[in-house]
């Protein structure tokens, strides 16, 4: 017989004292961490060309947080964009027609294979490629609509298409581990209840590559995030334009740079706690218990530790 | 009675592997087939065929009544849709040797799923059917339980009440006991033995020889892509014909 909780014997003697083994080395390590990040801080600190009483000064400033709000904005709406153009790519790929297979795979090579600066200076000046674009049936004369190329593509706009696009490349790749991680037999099972492909997809194969989707495409939207910043070279009015454009003025550069900075990083912490509670959520069946949440884990540090005697 | 499996000479290939070589199996509507042979003589392949899972490559093949994967048009052979070959498997249930529930869905859940979204059915209903279901394998009690939260046994129990909330025509087993405990199986034979006394017409693949025994109105023994023999239980078990039977049995028994 299999019980999933074996009692302990009945009458127990009082249990022994445990003495916990000691990590020696461990220790000393910790302890030297500790002393050379004091040093840092301390540094840091003591240092007037940090100036802190200007980062104070333009933390919450206008152009500041303005900057702030396109950042997200921008980071958000083309790691969206991004994620749906690498299902989609993804799905092209697994696909038995070569032209759709072929092309999923030429896209990814060429966004990948080409830095994303060149991508978004490229879409900023494709108004000088193409001087127009123009809706109608092609090899005729019939124009539905045309419009110049600047009209549509501000360089706003090409900030939103470069970073989607780009992501959409590193997407499929991470949406295809996705896809191959879910066992064979789950398409099998499906396919044998009557489902097509679409449905299949939506309701049993993409719920379960979610769970490994997830992790990379945290790290991709702190990279997103951080990326952001390259559209400052096609004037992108973001987090990082507006501090150049600040410091330009005033010339104290590392303040605004610690500035930026301490805003990428609570950027990025906000979304690290929320990476976390969407992989909890999503842990949903693959796991018998789920993991405890930041909160739980910390009341059990704050809460004095206790022998296990039952 | 109506033949719910015809095959007369059905071959398979893989690339340029031949793994079935001309398989003739009747499973008439309301019968009880288990087939029987041993490691790589191509069960799973056959029944797989049947699902329309794996395309043949020659013979005959009809479930039903309706050929597998083609249609009749005239004096031609027209290959059929995503669509009708979808239909087709929905009235065909199928249980696997590793259960393949889905797991991101309760036991209920799973159940629910095919008849809400592929048959359309109103939610409500088929809840209901899906307890009634739930019921029957003796699992009404762990409705809202994820298949991680549940034995082998019980996994399995669930998977065929996921089949059955289909109403399929005809039930197929790849040995829906192997991957289990010795004591979880009892129950899952259980489940399969009430089907068989409710006229379910099934097509089982199993190693359980007492279970084709008490069960089974036809056994049918394969071995290298080929039927060699086949009849009542008592026959084929007890008193077989062919050396390779006699071979496997010892085996097995
Ligand atoms: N996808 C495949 N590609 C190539 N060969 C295959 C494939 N699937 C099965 N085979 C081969 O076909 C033969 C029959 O396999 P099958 O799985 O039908 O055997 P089985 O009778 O179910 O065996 P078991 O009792 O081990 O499940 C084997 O030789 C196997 O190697
Ligand atoms: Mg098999």
């Amino acid at each position: 017989m299999v019980t999933l909780d074996p009692r302990p014997p009945e009458a127990a003697p009082k249990p022994p004292t445990v003495v916990p083994v000691r990590h020696w080395g461990r220790a000393t390590a910790a302890v030297v961490v500790l002393a050379l990040l004091g040093l840092l801080v301390a540094g840091l600190i003591v240092n007037k060309n940090i100036d802190e009483h200007t980062v104070r000064q333009y933390f919450f400033s206008r152009l500041i947080l303005h900057g702030v709000l396109v950042t997200i904005e921008l980071a958000v709406i083309s790691q969206a964009v991004g994620i749906v153009l690498g299902i989609v790519l993804a799905v092209m790929r697994q696909s038995k027609n070569p032209a759709l297979s072929g092309t999923s795979w030429l896209y990814i090579w060429f966004f990948r294979g080409t830095p994303l600066l060149v991508q978004l200076v490229f879409w900023a000046y494709f108004g000088s490629v193409y001087a127009h674009l123009t809706l109608g049936i092609p090899f005729t004369h019939l124009h539905l609509a045309q419009v110049g190329t600047n009209t549509l593509l501000t360089n706003t706009v090409a900030a939103y298409v470069g970073l989607s696009l780009n992501e959409g490349a590193y997407m499929a790749e991470i949406v295809r581990g996705g896809l191959l991680a879910v066992d064979e037999g789950q398409t099998e099972a499906a396919l044998s209840l009557g489902m097509r492909r679409g449905l299949l997809l939506r309701r049993i194969v993409l719920p379960q590559a979610v769970r490994v989707i997830i992790p990379p495409t945290g790290n991709e939207f702190i990279s997103m995030l951080k990326n952001t910043s390259l559209v400052a070279f096609i004037g992108g009015k973001d987090l990082f334009t507006n501090t150049q454009t600040i410091y330009s003025n005033n010339l104290k550069v590392i303040p605004l740079l610690v500035v930026a900075s301490l805003w990428y990083l609570v950027i990025t912490s906000v979304l690290t706690v929320g990476q976390y509670y969407l992989e909890r959520r999503f842990a949903r069946g693959a796991t018998r218990t789920l993991p405890p949440t930041p909160i739980q884990r910390l009341r059990a540090l704050l809460v004095p530790r206790r022998m296990v005697t039952t | 009675m109506s033949a719910s499996v015809h095959a007369r000479g059905v071959r398979k290939s893989y690339g340029l592997v031949e793994v079935l070589h001309g398989i003739d199996l009747e499973v008439a509507a309301g019968e009880v087939v288990c087939l029987l042979g041993p490691s790589g003589s191509g069960k799973s392949t056959f029944l797989r065929c049947v699902n329309h899972l794996e395309s043949i490559n020659g013979g005959e093949l009809e479930v039903a009544g309706e050929l597998v994967g083609y249609r009749r048009d005239g004096d031609k052979l027209r290959e059929l849709t995503d669509r009708e070959t979808a239909a087709t498997r929905s009235r065909i249930g199928m249980v696997f040797q590793h259960f393949h529930l889905f797991p991101h869905l309760t036991a209920l859940g799973n159940i629910m799923e095919a008849p809400v979204r592929v048959l359309k059915r109103p939610k409500q209903d088929v809840r209901r059917d899906a307890m009634a279901l739930l019921d029957r394998v003796g699992l009404a009690d762990r409705c809202d339980a994820y298949p991680s939260q549940l034995s082998g046994g019980q996994q399995q129990r669930i998977a065929i009440a996921r089949a059955l909330a289909m109403s399929p025509q005809l039930m197929l087993f790849d040995e829906p006991t192997s991957a289990l405990d010795p004591e979880l199986v009892g129950d899952v034979l259980d489940v399969m033995r009430g089907l068989a006394k409710d006229g379910m017409t099934m097509l089982v693949v199993t190693h359980e020889i007492g279970f084709a025994r008490e069960v089974a109105d036809r056994v049918v023994f394969m071995d290298a892509g080929l039927v060699v023999e086949s009849g009542p239980p008592r026959q084929v078990l007890d008193e077989p014909r062919e050396a390779r039977t006699k071979e496997f049995l010892a085996k097995v028994l």
